[in-house]
């Protein structure tokens, strides 16, 4: 190993210097007096200030909060559940089956989920807005769950089910005491995942919510449609920050649980 | 006993799949041979592929193009190097940590620096090139989409090239083998899973994220999600529409087929 110059060191550097670059720049300018994205004044803290009084955006914030936590929430028992069908299915071909049609919202991009969901639910009389943000929100969030789930359920040893039911458990019991509490860190870490997910939306909820209601990245869209305000700066980081603690938090789940941590695939 | 509670747990899941899987699928591709006036057509198909939308196609996978290559030529050094480094798991983690912020902060993060008197614009006045007009233009979009993807691209070739067995590179260079033809014979060929999964989680979203052309392109751009979304969202035009989005699904089904590993995203990614 010849040790010259130390380019990798630069060329890392580099990279990361141009990852956090812009986000460090957006946070930055929310606390520019000048009201612009460029030639710093002075400290301020006004546009944060701004953020926690506009009632709008606190509802907005509210509504988010409200779509993710119910959404997820939804999402991972019906995800629970799909995961135990799936473990339970014996057949491989019909297992393989329902894992490729479980993919589908997976690997399609938000475009399409957006767009063929908004037909949907327009087709069967829906009204945009709150029930179909929510609905379109459990149904890209259910296959993350059961991805999550899936692999506890077969870690699982078998022998544990058997002996449960040899020591006279009922089905229910089974199912309570023994199944549900060794896939717990997988629950958790699918709940956290769908949470996320919804968070982060954007295309999918802009595509099926319809007027008067709005969730935050659909609400900084249409902001940053119309050109440079300091709010939305001190909004990134305010969300940045959240963002950091849910992270954190996920990667304490994800490492007692022996999951890996993702990350928010773009679709 | 065994049959009745199989079914039980296979019913709001099978509800799931009926509802959100299979409903919208079939009513995207019912609405692709459906015309303005609700008649069965197969005029979007024909519009599809003879007038602009073609070119469109052409030049959206263009873009596609550009931004995996790109994105490719810069991640891969990067995850080789990081693979090298002392803590690279928490190297990594503060790769992945910028994917975690929602891409709109992102991208109107590059509204103020691509701006008229943004830094880039003030660093080029500087340099005595003078203002430039960098927002709304194709260079901006691959940029950003760019910097956007890098961290995707990096994961799945950081998770191959730290599988790869090192007395393997060891052997090579024993046998007399330069770096570069170690490189190219042993350490590309081992990690091209990593690379297919990286270019597939580029390479699709490249096509169907609407939100960057719309922001930092205006309209110098569209690509086959932007046109999907003017279809849907603004001319109300869903045939064409979803004559698009079905397209775009054939051609994931393809891209997914050539590049072997069917499941994306989640699946891959969980070695971190």
């Amino acid at each position: 190993m010849k040790k010259t110059f130390n380019w990798p060191a630069v060329y890392l550097a580099l990279v990361f210097v141009i990852l956090y670059a812009p986000i460090f720049y957006l946070m930055v300018y929310s606390f520019n007096s000048g009201g612009t994205m460029y030639g710093f004044e002075s400290f301020t803290w006004d546009y944060y200030i701004e953020v926690f009084q506009d009632t709008r955006l606190l509802i907005i914030v509210l509504n988010t909060v409200i779509i993710a936590l119910l959404s997820s929430l939804i999402s991972t028992v019906i995800g629970v559940f799909g995961a135990l069908a799936i473990t339970y299915v014996k057949r491989q071909r019909n297992k393989n089956t329902l894992l490729s049609l479980n993919n589908v919202l997976i690997v399609s991009p938000d475009v399409i989920i957006g767009a063929s969901l908004l037909i949907l639910f327009t087709f069967i009389g829906i009204r945009l807005g709150f029930t179909s943000v929510l609905l379109a929100h459990i149904a890209f969030s259910v296959p993350i769950v059961v991805i999550m789930v899936l692999p506890k359920l077969q870690e699982m040893s078998p022998t544990l089910i058997d002996a449960a039911r040899d020591l006279g458990a009922s089905r229910l019991d089974v199912l309570t005491k023994v199944i549900l509490p060794s896939i717990t860190p997988g629950i958790f870490a699918g709940f956290f995942m769908a949470l996320t997910y919804s968070l982060d939306d954007f295309a999918v909820t802009f595509f099926v919510t319809g007027n008067g209601f709005t969730t935050l990245s659909v609400e900084i869209y249409s902001l940053a449609r119309q050109g440079i305000s300091l709010q939305i700066n001190a909004l990134s980081t305010l969300i940045f920050l959240v963002t950091l603690v849910l992270v954190i938090g996920y990667y304490f789940i994800s490492k007692k649980s022996g999951a890996g941590l993702g990350m928010g695939v773009p679709k | 006993m065994e049959t009745r509670s199989r079914n039980l747990f296979l019913i709001p899941y099978a509800f799931w799949i009926a509802l959100f899987v299979i409903a919208p699928v079939m009513l995207v591709l019912f609405f692709s041979f459906r015309g303005l006036d609700g008649g069965f057509t197969l005029s979007n198909w024909t519009h599809f592929f003879t007038s602009t939308y073609f070119q469109l196609t052409l030049s959206s996978f263009w873009y596609a193009f550009l931004i995996t290559l790109f994105a490719l030529l810069i991640s891969y050094p990067t995850a080789l190097i990081l693979t090298k480094t002392k803590h690279k798991q928490l190297w990594l983690l503060l790769i992945i940590v910028p994917s975690w912020i929602n891409i709109l902060l992102k991208v109107y993060a590059f509204l103020g620096i691509f701006g008229t008197y943004g830094p880039v614009n003030a660093l080029l006045e500087t340099m005595g090139i003078g203002t430039q007009q960098i927002l709304f233009t194709d260079f901006s979009f691959v940029f950003v989409s760019v910097y956007i993807f890098i961290p995707f691209m990096i994961l799945p070739i950081f998770n191959a090239l730290d599988k790869l067995n090192p007395t393997l590179v060891d052997a090579s260079r024993d046998l007399g083998a330069s770096s570069w033809e170690t490189f190219r014979q042993v350490i590309f060929p081992l990690t091209a899973s990593g690379v297919k999964a990286g270019c597939q989680l580029v390479f699709i979203p490249s096509l169907s994220l609407f939100m960057i052309t719309r922001l930092i392109a205006g309209n110098q751009v569209i690509t086959l999600g932007t046109a999907i979304e003017q279809h849907f969202l603004v001319t109300q035009d869903w045939g064409m529409g979803s004559t698009i989005a079905v397209f775009l699904i054939a051609v994931m089904a393809v891209i997914m087929f050539l590049t072997g590993d069917r499941k994306r995203g989640l699946a891959n990614e969980k070695n971190v």
